[in-house]
């Protein structure tokens, strides 16, 4: 519809430089740049280096974003762009452009939160969000089952890592494994060829008196480099696949029977998953079987809307302009880490 | 008559040696075209002024101001503002800028031209003005110009120095004419060799073993060294942040253990 708001989103917690262009829940561009392989002989992501890399992508991948969807940067009805959390060096690059971006085209700005974004952006393939949800993202730099009664106004944390997120254990078993770097798709392909019953790596956070939507991945890597290191030090090939499948088991396995609980509990009959972890084909199959037994209906962007992008920061953008939320204010600011409880600063 | 501080930078200021100040005539057409600029009433006068927006984010002291520049040498300084924002560009920039532009009492939509400090400077902050810069420009179809921001402190013979942090400073030397001798660098103070008066940042006085008198990036600093690309956009070089260090990351030789054998 021609008459819904035109968002420009900008999305630089880490490292993908997104600009994306929503109009209403149409997604229209989803334009990305990414230091990934800048980072890889480092084995996690470098600030400082993802921050150079946002500077230089950052008005190239704005007019990708505008010649994907046709339009010009005069047409853009509001800018929206993630204050946080995320690296603060790298957040303050997409703040300052979409600030500029907002000012010069007279356009009211929208500092959001990211992970509320990563819910937002389900909208643009399955149509207006149930409220309440529960959300479980999980990527490289969070793992957070959230409470959404009202996506513009209200989202609760029930739960997060006390630790590692999920994508950094990813990213350190397969570095224990000989696996490139992130490690989230070639652990997902490793694991296709393995058992994921081979080896029972422990459940964290799983006990009768653990905190019941918490996570903690920082004992289940440490419990897989030392199962890999004992091989080694017996001279024992190290079965790749099979760690890799078991490990992943492991993750797949928390997370899904924690949002699970957590709906049962909140009496909510709506799942959504976002985040790259979410793009892994194990934790998708595994959430998919135990929503269809707990009777909840399941939604999971693409794999390309799971990871970082500027179209859902566009995405929750709309949704404010929809719902009447007020802009920023001129001196808004980024927070690393920004609580959940924040919609828009 | 455009309400905000003024102050005027004389012919001299702005003559940088090598620099293309003075651009042959058949060069105007085009540079009128570049920039829109009106032309000035003064009888005789052909040239465009152009009005400049100047950003600088290279030290803790936030600078945005408005000028009206002619490829004649001269600039007029319309209105500028120096905000100690610390680690805070990101939040007060923009801020910044539409003060000034309400303090000349003119719109975003008459700025012809950005020049913009590419530093050296603490990187986080540096990277704030230097992508605003850009995103103005890109959305309002204007040149962009970026220029060492060390170029922009004080003026004639001098030494420029401003906080690198972990006990270093940024330096860069210049000669009577205000071209630049040397630089822009980062050293220990102890280790810099000064000659002429230093400028900057009086902190570093003890260490360096010399006076530093006070000084700052200004509007006017920047849109002097600006000017030969101003008068040539032609020449303006990209927007890459004079960053002067590697970013801190090595990249770990062997995977630690988590036991130890
Ligand atoms: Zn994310």
């Amino acid at each position: 519809m021609a008459d819904e708001p035109l968002v420009l989103g900008f999305e630089t917690s880490c490292d993908e430089t997104g600009v994306g262009l929503v109009r209403g829940r149409t997604l229209l561009s989803d334009a990305l740049a990414t230091s990934v392989a800048e980072h890889e002989r480092f084995g996690g992501v470098v600030p400082e280096i993802a921050s150079r890399a946002h500077l230089e992508a950052m008005v190239p991948t704005v007019h990708r974003a505008l010649a994907e969807a046709g339009v010009s940067a005069s047409d853009v009805d509001a800018v929206a762009v993630t204050a946080g959390p995320g690296l603060t060096g790298a957040l303050l690059v997409g703040l300052a452009a979409a600030k500029a971006y907002a000012l010069a085209l007279d356009k009211p700005l929208y500092g959001v939160n990211h992970l509320a974004a990563h819910v937002a952006v389900d909208e643009l393939q399955h149509g207006r969000l149930a409220e309440p949800s529960l959300a479980l993202l999980v990527s490289g730099g969070h793992s957070s089952l959230l409470l959404v009664p009202d996506l513009a106004r209200e989202v609760q944390s029930l739960g997060r890592t006390i630790d590692d997120a999920a994508g950094e254990a990813f990213d350190k078993v397969a570095r224990v494994l000989g696996l490139p770097f992130p490690g989230g798709p070639p652990i997902d392909r490793a694991a296709r060829e393995g058992d994921p019953a081979a080896i029972g790596f422990p459940r964290g956070l799983t006990g009768p008196r653990d905190a019941p939507y918490d996570f903690s991945f920082s004992g289940l890597k440490t419990a897989v480099a030392r199962w890999v290191e004992a091989r080694q030090r017996a001279g024992e090939p190290v079965p790749v696949a099979d760690v890799a499948a078991s490990f992943q088991e492991a993750v797949a396995d928390v997370l899904t029977a924690k949002a699970v609980r957590a709906c049962r509990d909140h009496g909510v009959d709506h799942l959504v998953l976002g985040g790259g972890v979410a793009a892994n084909s194990r934790l998708r199959a595994l959430a998919e079987e135990r929503c269809a037994a707990a009777g909840i209906v399941l939604r999971v962007p693409s794999p390309r809307l799971c990871t970082d992008n500027g179209a859902m920061v566009a995405a929750l953008g709309s949704r404010l302009v929809g719902a009447g939320v007020a802009p920023s204010a001129p001196d808004v600011g980024a927070d690393s880490s920004l609580p959940i409880d924040v919609v828009t600063r | 008559m455009p309400a905000g501080r003024r102050h005027q930078v004389g012919v001299g200021d702005l003559a940088v040696p090598g620099d293309r100040g003075h651009v042959a005539v058949d060069h105007r057409a085009e540079r009128a075209t570049l920039f829109r600029g009106q032309l000035p009433s003064g009888p005789g006068l052909t040239w465009a002024v152009v009005l400049v927006l100047a950003l600088d984010t290279a030290t803790p002291t936030l600078v945005a101001g408005l000028a009206r520049w002619s490829p004649d040498g001269a600039a007029e300084v319309l209105a500028d503002r120096a905000t100690p924002s610390g680690n805070r560009h990101a939040e007060l920039l923009t801020v910044a800028v539409t003060e000034v532009l309400r303090d000349a009492g003119l719109a975003l939509g008459d700025v012809e031209a950005v020049v913009t400090g590419l530093g050296p400077g603490p990187f986080t902050g540096l990277r704030v003005g230097v992508v605003t810069a850009a995103a103005i420009g890109d959305a309002r179809g204007l040149p962009v110009v970026g220029v060492c921001s060390l170029d922009a402190v004080g003026s004639g013979a001098r030494t420029v120095v401003t906080d690198a942090r972990r006990k270093e400073v940024y330096w860069a030397a210049y000669a009577a004419d205000g071209s630049r001798t040397g630089g822009p660098g980062v050293a220990r103070p102890e280790e810099l060799a000064v000659a002429g008066p230093v400028v900057g940042d009086a902190r570093f006085a003890e260490r360096l073993g010399v006076e530093v008198a006070p000084a700052e990036v200004t509007t006017a600093g920047l849109v002097r060294a600006a000017a030969p690309q101003l008068a040539d956009p032609s020449s303006a070089g990209p927007l890459v942040p004079l960053y002067l260090r590697r970013p801190d990351a090595v990249p770990p030789t062997s995977f630690k253990p988590v036991t130890t054998a």
